[in-house]
Order: C-alpha cells, then structure tokens, then sequence
C-alpha cells in the first residue's frame, strides 16, 4: 500500500491525525461485464495504490494465463473473487472493495448487472450512499441502464454517477456523449434522485478515473475521483427527529438499566423528551453512557446506550422517538417487496418479518401490481419470481413501530424470511399504513366461541384431512362426519369439489389459485370453529406452507392434520374420478402428484395408512385420538 | 458533523454484536490473540457496557502458539474478568501432529480446523464471531458478515442469504451455526489505527525486538522453544524481527524491522510493498485456497 503521502516517511503522526478524521463513502457500482465494471474498480484499487507488489505480481501472471487483455494487465481479475466466477468469467455476487485517499475512506459494494441478479444489487443499493452505473459509449442507455437505476432509485439512493466508459472505442466523441447523457436524464428524472453526475471515461486506459483526461479536453467536469472525494452526502441531522429502535436492554445489575442501539435518525442530547413507540410511554433521556464515560449529545449512525429517568417498560422491538415527530405504528401496510427466492411469493402465505430489531409474522394480503423494472411499466400478476418487483398489502401479526421507507431508510426496510428453510426470500420498504388497523375495531361480543361451543356440549377444532387426489380424504370424512353425528355432534364437511363449485368456482389449478383456494377455506373453516363446529377439511392441500397457514388462523390444539398418506401407484391405479389418466394424457395441467408438486406433511397430528386400513379402521383410530384428547368429552 | 470513517466502523461492529447477544442462544467470541482479535475484544467490551460480553472466548490452541502469546491470552482474559475456554485437538495431539512433522497443510486442518468444529459441538455454540475481514483476501470479500454454516458447519459461497440494510437473519435450525464477523468492513490500515488511536494492548511480537530466528524457504522462523528441528550446522541468530499476523511459531515468518512503537509499525505498513497475508504458509497452496478451506469449516 505504498501511499505516495510523504507524510507517512516524514511525520507518522501527523499522518495519523490527519487520517483520523476521513469521512466515508459508500457507493454501489451497477453494470454488466461487458460495460467493464469490473476493470473499472479495479482501476480505482490500482491507481489509489491498494495493490501490493505480491499482488501485482499474482495479477500479471493471471493476466498471461485467463486474462482478456493480451499484453496487458486484466484489471477485472483483481476483483472476480469466487472460483466459479473466474471460470465463468461473470460476477456472480456482492462484493465489496475498499480504499482510500487522502480525503475519504471508500467502500464500493461491486455487483453483478444481468437481470437474475437483480437481487444482489438491491443487496449492494440498500448500503450504499451513492450508485456509479455504467454505460458502454457504444450502446448507449439500455433496458439495463434503466433497471440499474430503478432499483437504485427503489432502495433510496440520491446521488448518481453516470460513468460513460469505453470513449476510447468512439474517439472521445463530445457529440456521443450528450446524446447518451441527454438519453439518461430524461427517463431519470421520474426517480426522485437528487443528483445526477455524467462522466466521460475510459477504465481501461484511466481516462478521467483519478484524473482529467488529456483525450477529451471538451469535458469540463470532474474525474470519478475528485467527485466520489467531494460529493455531499452527511446526513440531514438537523432536519430530522430523533429515533433509536431498541436493540438490546442493558441490566448489568438492579441498578442499572439502559437501552441499546444504533440511533437511526436526528440527534439526541440528555434532558430531551422522548416517547416510546408503540407503548406511547413518555420520559426524559438522563443519561447516554459509553465505555468512555457519559456523552453529551449522540448522533445518527452512532451506538450507544441510554438511560431514562422514569423506569418505564421497553423492550426489544421498540422505538425511542423525539416527541415532536415520532415514528408511527400499524399491522397494515403498503410495501415494495423485491423477490429474492427462486419459489415464488404467492398473496395469503406467511412469511417471517424482520423489521426494526423483531420479528413477526407477516401474510401478503394483496399483489397489487408488478414493476417492469426494465421499463418502470406496471403490470398484473398473480406472484412475485425470483428478482420481481412488486407493491404488496402486508399484514401483521402484531402491530410494529415503522417510519416510511422515504423517510427513513433504517425503519421502513424489512427482509422476509421463510418458516421452514430460515432463508431470507424477500426484502421490502415500507411505504404507508393503509390505517385499517385503526378502523377495524373487533366487537367483543359477548357470546364467543367457547359459549358457542359448551351450548353444543363439543369442542370445536378443525380436522384437516391432507393427501393426493385419489388417497380416500373424502370416503373417510364422510364417515368421519356420519360417526360424529350419530354421537351427538355438530359438524360440517368442506371437501374440494363442493367449494370447488360456489365459494372458489372463480379459481383455477395454477399454484398462484391453488393458495388462494386453501386461504379462502382455512378462513371459512376458522369462521366455523367460531361458530363451534367441528369441521371436517378434506381438501389435497399440497403445499405445506398453506397447511401452516391454516394452523396460523386457529388456536393450539384447534388444528388436527390428518395425512391420508397413499403412495401415487394406488392412488392412480385407484383413480375413481379418471383424472389421473386425463393427466396423464397432458388433458389436465398442474395435477398433484403427476406434473405439480405433493409435500408432505411433516408432523401431522394423524396419519392414516389407506394401503393396509379400510376406511372404517381409519374413522376409529381419528375417533379414539380424539376421545383421548378430549375433544369428545362435553365441555 | 458527521461521524468519522472509524465512528462508523465502530459503530456498525457493536451494532452487529448486540444483534448477536439478542438473538442467538449460545454465541461466543473466537479469540485468536492477534491484533484483530484485540480490537474484536475492545469492540465487545465497548457494545455492552456496562455489562460485560455476554458470551465466552474461545482460543482453539494448536499447541504451537507463540509462548507469548498463550501469557499475553491468560493474563488479559483474568485481568477482563471474562470467561475463558481453551479447546485443544487431543486427537491430533495423541498422533504428534506438528508443522515440522506433517506439514503446514495437514497440520492447520487437524488441529485448527478440525479442532474448531470439535469445540463448536462439544459446546453447541450457535454463534461464533471471527475478526475475519473482507480485505485479507477474495473469497472473504463475498462473504456475509452473518455466514450461515451447515450442521456440518460447511460454507456453501453460492448458497449465501441476501444480507440488506443493517438487518441480519440470525434464524438457524438445530444443529446449525452462524460465524459473525463484525469486522468485515474493517481494513489493515483501520485496525491499527483504531488500536492508536483506542491505545489497545497487543502483544509484543508485533513490535521489533532481538529475537532467535532461522531461515527456512525464504521465511524467516522465530526459535520460540526446541522443538524446532534444527539442520547440521544451522544455529539460531538474533535478529531484530517482528511479527505482521500471529499464528503457530513455524508458519509465521517474521519480518526484519526496527519499528518497537505503535506509530512506527503503521508507518512501516504503510510504506511496505507486500501483502499482510504473504508471511502465512497457508495461502500460497492453491490460487482458490481459502475459499476452498472455508467450504470445509475453516474459519
């Protein structure tokens, strides 16, 4: 790192003071190989001297054995990290790269540019301050201009940096350049950025990167360089209110109790007002304590520790606020959600939130509209793939404190996260409480589900019956229902076919229908168990988080699933309907079990083996865990 | 006045470990007593204050740890008052495994490697923070800074979750492992800085001192104890060295150096022409090494 400062040979110290008090950039760099992103940043890692002799020397030899560029050095090679990446010769992931000037610190989040991995350039957008896209001088502003800068736009970056490389291939052309630049603008300026920045360069050759290049004397602008170490991008301290979501409560001993965080907007100083959100509790900050002793006042961006005058309760999850603009709260909301996993999102799963230091669960209740990120077109859609954009309606399982993304983009961001595989599926801005929490006050009633329920001497549940088209779901409820009845019970069978016909005729086999169709009957069969009844669900069901979904709606020990497990051999050799010979001769799409997928259930309460039971055997084993578990009893 | 780029590190580094200390059961912190461990152990005390890190240390010991640095680990462990476990591979230790004996590559997988995962089992640690950084090396540059490992605690780099925000997805199932590296975006040049400027205490290796050394394959090895097997007619000679990364005495190759302060070992960084990571053995076996040594449950 052979920094040509003097300084360091001459008075280290100094050096060292000087160096202290650097500020920080962190920008995002979007294009595609082709655009020469990767040589680019590896021209600011070699021209800031962030490359050692040892690593020269590894480079050069790189260079001779996989590199692209004959002779010369193959500057992309510093930064294509991953083996298969080297191979393929494609950036396939976020990485990042650091340097430094004389004036600031730099991390450059570098990202791949094709459209399947829209998702890691959100990943590198949401931290960064500033986005450098790149545009080849001799394509001009493509599909892929344009999605890089939606998304950009989409994660809340301000300041752009257009860098129109390769001029060294169109002769530095001033004319080429102001149709590129003249092209950009005038589809960016919908994106809401405060800034736009065009530059002329070459990476290959370092063509206004560090310096003003002597090859296009008309350009009267800056290098890459001087902006990224002047442009303006401190926080807006003074014009926002103070906010820190609780991450930790710190209780060394009884005397002692604090709040930890990162603060995520404004300033605050000891004697201030806050307010807690959600509670609405209020006190008056007496202390903010680090290791170094008590400060006087802490800023967005720092970590810290508070402590309050009045002992009032807080937990992880909520938001210490200013009193004057504090962040609001509800459990229903509008949101971008980008998609980052190869199964789709389908409206009326549940997902995991994490938003602001907790999780809850979160069901998308509506996709309102898909975003061509391509062309900014909105377009209708029944699911998000992997790498789509859309504009959800989100509901909570609880209500959570939340400022809109615009505003903040510390507590209005979320990722999504699945209940089975843990995977993080999703990321989503918060836009705006659609205040339906507010208005929808739940009546409380006095007759309830329990009274309900003790007049028909039952305890309600819902038993849902689970299994291929075929495995003998419908013949056992059936006889299920016949026993229950006979025994004085209420109940009532919903089965595939008949809701088929009236409350789902609208819906058709597509995975997209499929979960809409277990939503509307999981609701209908909470409503009954409201209601009292025993209700018997025979219905395929094949996904097993729309099975989860069910369980979610009731309450424990409510939900009994009952897996009518036949093997496909049977259940097609049975094939009573004669559907599965229609599927197999291609007459019917998306059949369970032959060109759509079954999952099975995992821990089902009951599983019944239709291969070695008849029926009947089956209805005596459902009725004596039944009989064990009380539900028979009176109540 | 808006932080500067160390606040910011800082900052981001506890905000990362109070994630941890909130969300997983069982973390700890791999204290490996170099520098970076040092500033990892400073940031940890700093995060939770006034309460102490709610987690261990651990140092996986391969038995062939500088002398130093084992006195320089016990004695600020005690002084800190914080608990810490010492895992030794007594498997590899039955079998004799050394660097002299059966090479740098098999001896960094049984006894570090293999050792780690042991100790992480042994424990059911969920979590484990390293003071890995993303500028030592490529495949550490993609890596998240909440790294998902396998209930065989392997690395899957293509696998990896979407890491956004500030928001971290610490939800694993049984069996299964984080490693946190709170340091990711953390540089040489930060590091020692920010022990400059947070006056962090550091073992004296790293600074320049008449030490036994002799050369083998072009490193220079420190003689810290006589299991160093010495050629015919090879005899030890002083030197003023020092040490730019800890590790096992044979694998670390020293440095000839005159700086014997903080200030000019920053200088002497600055103005020096190779790479940290050049004086370790381990790097140099293949072109794609480390990445591959991650996969396997290197740290």
């Amino acid at each position: 790192m052979s920094h040509q400062d003097n300084l360091i040979a001459e008075d280290i110290l100094a050096y060292l003071e000087a160096q202290r008090n650097k500020s920080y950039l962190r920008c995002l760099t979007c294009g595609s190989v082709d655009d020469g992103k990767s040589t680019l940043i590896g021209r600011l890692l070699f021209d800031s001297k962030m490359i050692y002799e040892d690593q020269l020397s590894a480079l050069e030899s790189d260079s001779k054995k996989s590199g692209t560029q004959g002779e010369k050095i193959d500057l992309a090679l510093l930064v294509d990290g991953l083996a298969a990446e080297r191979e393929q010769g494609i950036t396939i992931d976020v990485a990042y790269r650091f340097f430094s000037t004389d004036k600031r610190k730099f991390i450059i989040a570098d990202t791949p540019g094709h459209i399947q991995y829209t998702r890691n350039m959100a990943t590198g957008a949401s931290t960064a301050d500033l986005a450098i896209i790149l545009i080849d001088a001799r394509k001009g502003v493509l599909d892929q201009t344009r999605r890089h800068s939606y998304i950009a736009s989409l994660l809340g970056i301000r300041n752009i940096v257009v860098a129109i490389n390769k001029m060294d291939l169109v002769e530095f052309s001033q004319h080429k350049f102001n149709e590129i630049e003249e092209a950009y603008r005038s589809f960016a300026d919908k994106l809401n950025f405060k800034e736009i920045v065009c530059i002329p360069m070459s990476a290959l050759d370092g063509d206004n990167v560090m310096n003003r290049s002597e090859r296009c004397k008309w350009y009267k602008g800056m290098s890459l360089m001087q902006h990224l170490e002047t442009v303006d991008i401190s926080p807006e301290i003074a014009e926002t209110s103070f906010r820190m979501p609780v991450q930790w409560v710190n209780r060394p001993n009884l005397d002692f109790r604090g709040y930890s965080g990162t603060i995520a907007a404004g300033m605050v100083k000891p004697g201030d007002e806050i307010i807690v959100i959600p509670s609405g509790k209020r006190s008056v900050v007496d202390k903010i304590v680090i290791r170094d002793g008590d400060l006087y006042q802490a800023e967005v961006n720092e970590s810290v520790t508070i402590t309050l005058r009045d002992e009032i309760d807080i937990s992880r999850g909520d938001i210490i606020c200013s009193t004057d603009d504090p962040a609001e709260q509800s459990d229903q909301f509008q949101a971008h959600i980008i998609w980052m996993e190869e199964e789709e999102m389908f409206p009326g799963r549940q997902y995991i939130m994490k938003v602001n230091n907790q999780t809850v669960p979160a069901t998308v209740t509506d996709l309102k509209y898909k975003v061509n990120v391509n062309n900014f077109a909105h377009e209708a859609g029944k699911s998000l793939a992997l790498n789509e954009v859309g504009v959800c309606n989100l509901s909570l399982g609880k209500p959570i404190p939340f400022d809109p993304y615009k505003k903040n983009r510390h507590t209005g961001a979320f990722i999504l996260i699945d209940r089975q595989t843990n995977a993080t599926i999703g990321a989503g801005m918060l836009e705006f409480s659609l205040r339906r929490a507010a208005n929808v006050v739940w009546q409380d009633l006095e007759v309830g589900k329990m009274e309900r329920a003790s007049l028909k001497h039952q305890k309600p549940a819902v038993l849902w019956f689970t299994g291929l088209s075929g495995s003998g779901k419908s013949t056992i409820a059936a006889l299920l229902e016949k026993k229950l009845f006979d025994i004085g019970r209420h109940t009532y069978v919903l089965d595939g076919d008949n809701v088929r016909h009236g409350l789902n005729n609208d819906l058709g086999f597509t995975d997209a229908d499929r979960v809409e169709n277990i939503r509307r009957v999981a609701e209908t069969s909470r409503l009954m168990v409201e209601a009292g009844l025993m209700v018997l669900v025979s219905f395929i069901s094949p996904f097993r988080s729309e099975r989860q979904m069910a369980r979610n709606l009731l309450d424990d020990g409510e939900f009994i699933e009952v897996f009518v497990n036949t093997p496909l051999e049977v259940a097609e050799k049975r094939d009573v309907k004669g559907l599965y010979k229609k599927a197999r001769e291609g007459k019917i799409k998306n059949f369970t079990g032959i060109d759509s997928p079954y999952e099975q259930p995992e821990n089902a309460e009951i599983i019944v083996n239709t291969v070695e039971t008849t029926p009947e055997q089956a209805v005596e084993h459902i009725l004596a865990y039944l009989d064990e578990r009380g539900y028979l009893k009176s109540i | 006045m808006s932080l500067t780029h160390l606040e910011l590190l800082e900052a981001e580094s506890i905000h990362i470990m109070r994630e941890v200390a909130a969300e997983c059961e069982n973390p700890v912190m791999l204290y490996s007593i170099g520098k970076d461990s040092s500033v990892m152990l400073h940031l940890a005390l700093k995060a939770f204050y006034p309460s102490k890190p709610p987690f261990p240390l651990l140092h996986v010991d391969t038995t062939w740890k500088f002398r130093e640095m084992i006195e320089f680990r016990d004695t600020l462990a005690t002084k800190l008052g914080l608990e810490l476990l010492v895992h030794i591979n007594e498997d590899g230790v039955r079998e004799g495994v050394g660097p002299f004996s059966h090479g740098s590559a098999y001896h960094t997988d049984v006894m570090k490697t293999q050792a780690l995962k042991q100790a992480l089992s042994k424990y059911k640690f969920d979590a484990a923070f390293g003071g890995a950084r993303r500028d030592e090396e490529k495949s550490r540059a993609k890596e998240r800074i909440f790294s998902f490992r396998s209930a065989q605690h392997r690395w899957d780099p293509k696998n990896q979750r979407p890491e956004l925000w500030n928001i971290y997805n610490t939800r694993i199932s049984k069996g299964e492992s984080m490693r946190v590296f709170p340091m990711s975006n953390w540089t040489e040049l930060d590091i020692w800085q920010y022990i400059h400027l947070e006056n962090i205490e550091i073992p004296s290796l790293y600074f320049a001192a008449k030490r036994p050394v002799v050369e083998r394959d072009g490193l220079i090895i420190m003689v810290d104890d006589n299991r160093v097997p010495l050629e015919p007619g090879e005899e030890p000679v002083e030197k003023m060295v020092r040490f730019r990364t800890l590790g096992c005495y044979p694998l670390t190759g020293a440095v000839e150096s005159e700086a014997t302060t903080l200030p000019d070992i920053i200088q002497e960084t600055l103005l020096t022409t190779s790479s940290e990571r050049q004086g370790r053995a381990i790097d140099k076996d293949a072109s794609a090494s480390m990445e591959k040594k991650k996969q396997e449950g290197y740290f």
